[in-house]
């Protein structure tokens, strides 16, 4: 191939695409017997306590139990019966040659085993929060199965509310105490007194918007600064949060 | 209908028994017949503050467990009509409450009374949660202090999530703030929070404030409720925050400091 067959972006010195390393936190199925019947319907049980943070999230499967049983596994049919309670399995780890193999085939990726994260602290605290939100007269998903949330009355302290896979938009005080989650945007219309983390699913473009600020802590994608590291020139002015590389950027907002 | 009133804080200390005796006390002068509730078991003080310590037989915990009928238990004040007092067991603790039982007896209450005063315990466990769980109005008692109004702020979002109307999605419990342990010379001097810091940071209604005053002691030595001392500042704030939850419109006294004269600050008075 000659450089006649180069694109017009590419000779201007610009690729069509840019390749970066992410980082994720993914929930890890561990299979420990495929074959009891009551995998599934226990399965499904899991599940229906906080729906919202299962519906179409990516999982690893963890084979180790089958590798060492040495059994074959239908890895096309599992994937197929995770898909219809909305799981994606995307990968597996600790699997053998073969089930390696068979995994390919299926469509998945062979990983390497991941490190421990707290997903099962993680997860309960999202049934809270789901309970919380669920309880929240005035929250409403701003589009059907986006999962932004629209909450209209005070956060009090103590209070957590958590939006999946959408934005959180308070437009009411957030007291000190109170804890606000998205995978998206955070944006406080009103005194932002509580810790806001935004992006906690690892979202690098997520930011943090309030008229006030005076959060305890603040978080995108998990890059978190305290209050007492946060500038005073800044407390109590309207602002936007961002991330920049691995550092926050916090910035006024113009009136 | 009747109305089931919880006082309650989060905070310890600030104020909730003395305000509970006191609305309940001034809620049965206007004529309403008021029964006032011991949610803190084993910690009772209620009894105390009311002046029928000597006087309990039954308690609350007793009806819940059925070892005795309510009207056994009821305490008549000596001196207003319309006022009843339930008292709560020493012995025992929080774990004695069974929301069954404790709504049997609000149940059978509301028939003869029309104001039903839970005083809650401190805290956010069992004993407050119980307290209340089936109001229908809340009275959050603060101190304009930083550890109350967080207190306040928490026990706020409990009975918005924790209460039975918020469980049954039914109309929110009526939440009202009352500010005590007012002094307006220290907000002066900066050692304690303004009267608008607190609203701004608490967002509810004010029903009233009530001034620190050497009243309230020397009320609870007595055993009586400080809204019987007229005379005192604190007792006559007491009255005013009865009528603003009646729905009259009374202005707020005893915000600020008094303008002493030279004559005045001669000879001192005392609140």
């Amino acid at each position: 191939m000659g450089s006649s067959a180069r694109s017009e972006s590419q000779l201007a010195g610009e690729a069509p695409f840019k390749l970066m390393g992410g980082s994720y936190t993914m929930m890890v199925l561990r299979i420990e017997d495929p074959n009891d019947h009551t995998f599934f319907p226990l399965l499904l049980d899991k599940i229906a306590q906080a729906p919202n943070f299962f519906r179409h999230a990516p999982v690893v499967l963890d084979v180790q139990a089958i590798a060492e049983s040495g059994r074959p596994f239908n890895f096309a049919e599992f994937g197929r019966r995770l898909r219809q309670h909305l799981l994606i399995p995307v990968g597996v780890q600790n699997g053998n040659d073969a089930l390696n193999q068979a995994a390919i085939s299926a469509g998945m990726s062979v990983l390497p085993p991941g490190r421990p994260a707290q997903m099962a602290d993680r997860a309960r605290e999202m049934a809270s929060a789901e309970g919380t939100a669920a309880r929240e007269p005035q929250a409403a998903a701003t589009e059907p199965g986006s999962g932004s949330l629209l909450v209209t009355d005070p956060v009090r302290s103590g209070r957590q509310l958590y939006a999946h896979r959408g934005d959180l938009v308070i437009m009411a005080p957030v007291s000190h105490g109170a804890e606000l989650l998205a995978d998206g945007h955070i944006h406080v219309y009103g005194p932002l007194r509580g810790r806001a983390l935004a992006g906690v699913t690892g979202d690098v473009n997520a930011r943090i918007f309030c008229q006030s600020l005076d959060a305890e802590l603040i978080s995108v994608a998990g890059y978190w600064r305290v209050r007492e590291d946060i500038d005073e020139s800044l407390i109590g002015k309207p602002v936007q949060i961002r991330l920049e590389g691995e550092r926050l950027l916090i910035e006024r907002l113009a009136p | 209908m009747s109305k089931v009133v919880v006082m309650t804080s989060g905070k310890g200390g600030v104020g909730k028994t003395t305000s509970s005796a006191a609305f309940a006390a001034g809620l049965a002068l206007r004529g309403h017949k008021t029964v006032v509730i011991d949610f803190d078991v084993g910690l009772r003080n209620l009894d105390l503050i009311m002046g029928c310590e000597r006087r309990v037989v039954y308690d609350f915990v007793n009806v819940i467990n059925g070892e005795a009928k309510l009207n056994q238990a009821l305490i008549k004040d000596k001196r207003i009509d319309n006022l009843s007092i339930l008292p709560t067991s020493q012995t025992r603790d929080k774990d004695a409450l069974t929301k069954e039982g404790v709504e049997r007896v609000i149940e059978e209450l509301r028939k003869d009374f029309d104001y039903i005063i839970c005083d809650s315990p401190a805290g956010i466990e069992k004993g407050a949660l119980m307290a209340l769980y089936f109001a229908d109005e809340a009275i959050i008692v603060t101190n304009p202090e930083v550890s109350s109004v967080r207190d306040s702020d928490r026990i706020l979002g409990v009975l918005a999530s924790k209460s039975r109307r918020a469980e049954r999605g039914e109309a929110p419990v009526k939440e009202h703030l009352l500010l005590t342990r007012y002094d307006p010379a220290r907000v002066e001097r900066g050692d304690m929070l303004k009267l608008e810091d607190v609203l701004e940071i608490l967002s509810i209604e004010l029903i009233g404030v009530i001034p620190e005053s050497q009243a309230v002691l020397r009320a609870s030595n007595l055993g009586q409720p400080v809204i019987l001392d007229a005379e005192s500042q604190a007792g006559q704030a007491y009255a005013d925050a009865v009528g603003r939850f009646l729905g009259e419109e009374i202005e707020h006294r005893f915000l600020n400091t008094e303008r002493k004269g030279l004559f005045q600050r001669l000879f001192r008075r005392t609140a």
